[in-house]
């Protein structure tokens, strides 16, 4: 059955549509990603043009975290402070990203340095969380089963001013690494447009030191704001939110949060992490090859000056 | 206006022509629903004449429809530094979203290179480009991209011998117009041609529009952009705390 996009002016399949937002809920509802990294090459794939996957991807994240993030609510697993902390740098991080990236756009070349920028961050937050991951499952099996208990080593992160208490993360750390790691992870969201959850997660686990479990929620819970902000953004600027496209994509989607959090609360966190890391490698290796093979079709259209 | 009109009428070939198009349409006009996937348009015609049927050589006839245009660019990838990269462009100003041509016969026998030239009626002739850089010696192969690219997508359309022509008098010719339809007005030509020369042109348009739920949400979002972002938060928070619930009411 296909239906007609308004905006994207391109007809789908309505099935194909439904079954790629509940594909990417149930990555969102399991990880804590928005899932915006591997939504946003999908739509690409069943070809709805760029400017409109990215801007109706955004609307659709804020959908699958909204459903995810009321999940984890129920079961206190969000950290409202410590969300609320990264939400104000990611704030100010999007609003310089978005200053960046119109730079770049007036140099020339934005889609390779987006491209160039998933790659690399992808690539090294992937390895490094699936080497992490491996060991501490391997460690586990090696104490007999048993959940070893998680050392928290004193870095340089607990050597800075402005201290604050996270009751729910169990943290009592300076507000500047957080502040920070909002901030850098804003930037990148801008550029790259997408949410910035698969960054987050990560930089939370191993420069914050939170639990994965309080991870997951707040990290939707962060996502929200930033890509209900982006939203606005792109339908006011360049009129590429389908409504339509949204609608479809977050049926499918938040069925598939829910979903996808209850398969998370069964599974061990290493698990958790060694399946997201995969996840985030294949996508990695899939835009490098992108870069490095020629491509079939070397030339490609874009309308100028919009409608 | 008048004197517009005047020199239209003046102008005009048709009224001079001893052969002229008289047309049919299937539709005029093609409605884009939310369950639009594609349409069909029949055009049909006869040859309406004051005198006997000329018998110098026989008639054809050439049908164009031509979507709305919109300047296009068109990039290409090289390999640089072990890496496909964008690096030339080429800015093609003028190229139809749409566009198919129908003939009764092979294109080389019903239309001379000329009479091509004059009205832009292959494909190749409805495309321009303009403004190579200097640095770009084959701008030829940008503007064969486009044909090729368009061609694939089924939005450029070269139909040889698929007007059916009978007694010389009838023509008519099926066209699939794919769902990736822009919305606009769609020229559509009819010419008929003696030993390649065209003898009578008509013309007409089919209008292309957005009805109903489409159109409303395609004007609210170019009209009330900042309302129509909150619209599509609202449906997003309302559609993500319905399923939760949903979902909490399932398991207990």
């Amino acid at each position: 059955m296909q239906i007609y996009l308004p905006i994207a002016e391109v007809s789908v399949n309505l099935f194909l549509v439904l079954g790629l937002g509940g594909l990417v809920g149930i990555l969102s509802g399991m990880f804590g990603v928005g899932g915006g990294f591997i939504m946003t090459p999908l739509l690409f794939f069943i070809g709805i043009p760029p400017a409109v996957a990215v801007a109706t991807g955004a609307n659709q994240i804020v959908a699958s975290s909204i459903s995810g993030v009321l999940a984890h609510f129920r079961r206190k697993t969000v950290d409202l402070k410590m969300g609320t902390v990264l939400l104000i740098g990611g704030l100010i991080g999007a609003a310089l990203g978005i200053v960046v990236f119109n730079y770049l756009k007036s140099v020339g070349q934005v889609d390779l340095l987006v491209q160039m920028c998933y790659v690399v961050f992808l690539g090294i937050i992937g390895a490094l969380m699936f080497v992490e991951s491996l060991n501490a499952i391997r460690k586990s099996r090696k104490a007999g089963g048993k959940t070893p208990y998680v050392r928290r080593q004193r870095t340089w992160v607990h050597a800075l001013p402005f201290k604050m208490r996270f009751r729910t993360s169990g943290l009592y750390i300076s507000v500047i690494p957080p502040l920070g790691v909002g901030l850098l992870v804003g930037v990148l969201a801008a550029i790259m447009g997408v949410g910035g959850g698969f960054i987050m997660v990560p930089a939370m686990i191993y420069i914050l030191g939170m639990p994965t479990k309080v991870v997951v929620g707040t990290s939707l819970y962060q996502i929200i704001f930033v890509t209900a902000f982006t939203t606005l953004l792109h339908a006011t600027t360049n009129f590429t939110v389908d409504v339509i496209l949204a609608l479809l994509l977050l049926i499918g989607g938040v069925i598939g949060a829910q979903v996808g959090t209850q398969i998370g609360l069964r599974m061990k966190a290493e698990q958790l992490r060694v399946l997201l890391a995969l996840m985030v490698l294949v996508v990695c290796g899939k835009l490098a090859l992108d870069l490095l093979l020629q491509p079939r079709e070397l030339y490609s259209l874009a309308t100028s000056g919009g409608m | 206006m008048r004197l517009v009109l005047w020199l239209a009428v003046l102008m005009t070939p048709v009224s001079l022509a001893a052969e002229e198009v008289v047309l049919g349409l299937s539709k005029d006009k093609v409605a884009i629903t939310t369950s639009f996937d594609g349409s069909e348009i029949l055009i049909f015609g006869a040859v309406k004449r004051e005198e006997p049927i000329p018998t110098d050589a026989p008639l054809q006839v050439v049908i164009t429809v031509a979507g709305p245009s919109h300047p296009i660019t068109v990039r290409r990838k090289s390999k640089q530094f072990g890496i496909w990269v964008n690096t030339d462009a080429v800015e093609v100003d003028r190229a139809p979203s749409f566009y198919a041509v129908a003939t009764t016969g092979p294109f080389s026998e019903v239309l001379s290179n000329v009479e091509d030239l004059r009205h832009g009626i292959s494909i190749n002739r409805a495309i321009r480009a303009v403004g190579a850089p200097a640095t770009i010696s084959d701008s030829a192969s940008f503007t064969d991209a486009v044909i090729r690219i368009r061609s694939k997508a089924g939005l450029y359309q070269q139909l040889e011998g698929q007007v059916a022509l009978d007694q010389q008098t009838l023509f008519r010719t099926a066209l699939k117009m794919p769902a990736d339809l822009t919305e606009g007005d769609y020229d559509t030509r009819i010419f008929l041609t003696r030993n390649g020369n065209v003898v009578s042109e008509y013309s007409t348009r089919i209008d292309v529009r957005k009805v109903g739920l489409e159109r409303w949400l395609f004007s609210l979002s170019r009209e009330q952009p900042l309302v129509y972002g909150l619209l599509s938060l609202a449906i997003a928070i309302a559609a993500g705390w319905g399923a939760s619930t949903a979902f909490r009411l399932l398991r207990s």
